[in-house]
């Protein structure tokens, strides 16, 4: 199980477009995926649940990754958040 | 651990500030009172010093009757402990060496207009909710005919179609995707949506949808105490599902076990069906019927007979 504590930079926080993508990202993985803001954790696989912390410009969240493929996916992930959500993994570099 | 300012407190029940001083951090973190009837007759021995202090008549009467020195003396150690505030009830005055004395510790006085047992028990109502236990879970909370059905399972599994379905079918939905879920009482889970996302769904194709908007009013329901939970998973061919029914399975969230039930999954299954029959069959057994142990039983009678 890997875990990082990552800061939010992009303006829209973890809502809409920055949501989506996240979502979307660690679908990709077969590994379980967490978001965790304060005392609430959340499946980052669920936009809802994701929408639901309310991460907005600034919070710190913690991403946790349980599974096969978690070293891939906790440095994608990573990858997407520090990068503004500028830097989208091909689809198909994942099969 | 969980806690409430005691600012929200006053809010919420309404309560009266007599002297707030200057904290702003004071916490409340236990749905315990305490009438300082004993602290104030000297005893401090076991002093619940974290809880709120409520005085009562009877509190007030006997401080009235003390000579002033005592007085003073057993209220300022009463105060010099770190008590989260003090509430007076039944509207009563603030004498004056009260109130010198919350000053000079910067201790909050509240008063109420409630008699005391009624305050005490609306006080540890409140506190105990919002003081419960609570964590966020993955998963849908629909109302189904009352029952309140946790559906749970790996990410495009289905529950939130599933879930789509029985709202069609006149039940309710409380949560989609994530479920805080509270702790109130020592068997007993409320579960409800968080509120950014209250009464919204995810269906993969369409995007976000609002159940509100779509089905009225009729179709959603703030929160709902959790009864079963559904497990869903692929449908796996070399695993045996229950067939019977006579054994129990559980689950446990927040230290409170739930009745599980493993669904398997596949293309063509009405999920929808089958969770409206698990609904109904959960309330048949808390009315005291078991169809597989009325069956069973049946069956040990004809045997019985057959014997005799």
């Amino acid at each position: 199980m890997l875990e990082a504590k990552i800061t939010v930079t992009h303006e829209a926080g973890l809502q809409a477009r920055p949501a989506a993508l996240f979502v979307q990202v660690a679908n990709r993985f077969t590994s379980r995926i967490w978001i965790t803001k304060g005392t609430k954790k959340v499946n980052a696989k669920s936009i809802l649940g994701v929408m639901s912390l309310g991460v907005v410009q600034g919070d710190e969240v913690t991403i946790t990754i349980d599974g096969e493929d978690e070293g891939t996916a906790m440095f994608t992930m990573k990858k997407l958040i520090i990068s503004n959500f500028s830097d989208i993994p091909q689809n198909d570099n994942f099969g | 651990m969980n806690s409430v300012g005691i600012d929200e407190v006053a809010k919420v029940l309404d309560f009266e500030f007599v002297y707030r001083g200057d904290r702003t951090d004071i916490e409340v973190t236990t749905s315990d009172i305490n009438r300082p009837g004993l602290q104030l007759a000297g005893f401090f021995d076991y002093f619940a010093s974290e809880r709120i202090q409520v005085l009562g008549k009877t509190e007030m009467t006997y401080l009235e009757g003390l000579k002033p020195e005592i007085r003073q003396d057993r209220l300022c150690q009463l105060l010099s402990y770190d008590i989260p505030c003090i509430i007076i009830s039944r509207n009563m005055d603030i004498p004056e060496y009260l109130m010198d004395c919350a000053v000079r510790y910067n201790r909050p006085v509240f008063r109420s207009r409630q008699a005391t047992t009624t305050l005490i028990s609306r006080l540890t109502s409140y506190l105990s909710s919002a003081l419960a236990p609570r964590i966020t879970r993955h998963g849908v909370l629909v109302d189904v005919y009352g029952a309140g059905v946790f559906l749970i399972g790996e990410s495009g599994i289905g529950k939130s179609e599933t879930a789509l379905e029985l709202i069609k079918r006149g039940h309710r939905l409380v949560a989609d995707d994530a479920v805080e879920i509270k702790k109130v009482a020592e068997n007993r889970l409320i579960g409800e949506a968080p509120e950014l996302i209250r009464h919204f769904m995810e269906i993969r194709g369409i995007g976000i949808i609002d159940i509100k908007a779509m089905y009225g009013v009729g179709a959603v329901i703030n929160n709902k105490p959790l009864d079963i939970v559904i497990y869903m998973e692929n449908w796996d061919n070399n695993k045996e599902y229950d067939r019977l029914g006579l054994i129990e399975e559980h689950i446990e969230i927040l230290g409170v076990k739930l009745p599980k039930i493993v669904l398997p999954v596949r293309p063509g299954r009405n999920l929808a069906i089958i969770v409206e029959v698990a609904a109904r069959n959960w309330r048949l057994k808390n009315m005291g019927y078991h169809a597989a142990r009325e069956l069973d039983e049946r069956l040990n009678e004809l045997i019985q007979s057959n014997r005799s």
